[in-house]
């Protein structure tokens, strides 16, 4: 099991491989369909993103409500190809970790070899499980969205495999 | 003719409860599937998998909080039997009030928006559900209640085969559906197949089907036998748990039939991922 941060560095990012399960602490920020679609927007029209993405890592997630006394409510992550037709821009940007389930298209595979990024999976509906390794959820923008806005977490020993690697080593190609 | 006065407010009692117990509590078939195909798998990182939703379910149901965070959108097949009244109410609203109770009061996502092309604005509290209603003889209302979640119900699929393709296009057509899907409705998956009927009837057994235990079978042996063919081909396919390979691509494979026209034969697939949720209630 090897260990990495959040934001990642070049170093242990050059060290993963397809497959290899991983344990990440740090920071991350969350945004799925609503979040994607609206920052790919921006990009297209030649505006600043919300958020800085340059080194950083996106979880493809909308966690349901915590309950009282719980960082954040059940947050597993949601299916990756849905994010492909945005994906290649915000990796353009900078981006080095996704954080999904799932398949990927050519297109995000082979902006990802381009940039020297990683996409990371995790369990798809161990939801309740995943919580536990997040210590901390504020919001940071689109609040309007709900469940969809984007939040900054923070991390602690959250499980993860290496789906697809910055050479792309593909953990669903077999 | 008697009726039978129920109070509107009972039914929202009632299905509020089915919607949290359903996201918090797995059904004893589901779990016991997952157990054993705990045991059987070999490769380490399926196990693994199996191994991270046995304790989910552990800290779900101990915690009362939501197996997945996609709690699904409120599916409901209603047997109303033909003698009962609803007082100080009206059922559809009865049904939705029970729904935004639950998704609001029992920390439930809320997932639905208004307006599925051009808005796309979420509703804020899950509704409106969909209600499937069936008008029965008798004094009861009978009530099967699930939360289906997207990323499984979003690689269904109807189709239109005829009668020359016989069982085999039947059994191409599920096969080639759920190799589509592949990792992405998180196997391992339970399937429902609905078969016969008209375009809109196939999807609605389907839909059921997925909402029946998968530890029974079709009362007809033929197609009890096909459940069980299915199901093991399904598990050659080594998509495995969470898609990384291995034994169980499947839990269960469920096939409800209604009769057809004479120039059809009307497949539906609907998938859906190893958190079935649903419940049952007679009121």
């Amino acid at each position: 099991m090897k260990k990495i941060t959040f934001p990642i560095t070049e170093e242990q990012l050059n060290d993963l491989k397809a497959g290899d399960r991983v344990l990440a602490s740090g920071y991350l920020y969350t945004a799925r369909d609503a979040a994607h679609k609206r920052m790919y927007e921006l990009l297209q029209n030649g505006k600043a993103l919300p958020i800085d993405v340059k080194g950083q890592t996106i979880y493809y997630v909308g966690a349901a409500p915590a309950k009282p006394g719980y960082a954040v409510g059940p947050c597993g992550p949601t299916s990756s190809y849905r994010m492909d037709k945005y994906a290649p821009s915000l990796l353009d940007c900078g981006l080095k970790v996704m954080i999904g389930k799932g398949i990927r298209n050519d297109d995000v595979i082979e902006s990802m070899k381009n940039n020297n990024a990683v996409y990371l999976i995790a369990i798809g509906g161990a939801a309740a499980l995943i919580a536990k390794s997040i210590t901390k959820s504020e919001l940071v923008c689109y609040e309007d969205l709900g469940t969809e806005a984007i939040y900054r977490y923070e991390v602690e020993d959250m499980p993860l495999i290496v789906g697809i690697d910055s050479k792309g080593g593909n953990v669903y190609k077999r | 003719m008697d009726t039978r006065q129920i109070e509107a407010s009972e039914i929202t009692l009632a299905v509020k409860k089915m919607f949290m117990d359903c996201n918090y509590f797995i059904g004893d078939d589901i779990l016991s599937a997952i157990k054993s195909s705990y045991e059987e798998e070999s490769l380490p990182v399926a196990k693994d998998v199996l191994k991270q939703l046995i304790d989910n379910h552990e800290i779900a149901s101990s915690e009362e909080i939501p197996i997945c965070q996609d709690t699904g959108m409120a599916v409901l097949f209603v047997e109303y039997g033909d003698k009962v009244t609803v007082a100080n109410g009206s059922f559809t609203d009865a049904v939705n009030e029970g729904v935004r109770r639950a998704y609001i009061d029992g920390y439930l996502r809320k997932s639905v928006v208004s307006d599925p092309v051009f808005d796309r604005i979420n509703t804020k509290d899950n509704t409106p559900a969909v209600i499937h209603t069936q008008i029965v003889p008798g004094d009861k209302i009978k009530i099967t209640a699930g939360g289906k979640g997207f990323g499984s119900e979003n690689m269904s699929a109807v189709k239109m085969l005829t009668p020359s393709a016989g069982v085999e296009g039947v059994k191409k057509f599920i096969l080639d559906t759920v190799a589509h899907a592949g990792p992405n409705p998180c196997p391992p998956m339970v399937i429902g197949v609905g078969i016969g009927g008209t375009f809109e009837k196939a999807a609605e057994l389907a839909k059921r089907a997925t909402m029946r235990r998968i530890d029974t079978s079709n009362p007809d042996k033929r197609y009890a036998e096909l459940e069980k063919e299915l199901l093991e081909e399904v598990n050659k396919m080594n998509i495995g748990p969470a898609g990384l390979g291995g034994k169980t691509t499947a839990l269960g494979l469920n096939i409800e039939t209604y009769p057809t026209h004479i120039a059809g034969m009307p497949v539906a697939v609907n998938i859906c991922c190893h958190a079935s949720r649903h419940k049952e209630c007679v009121i």
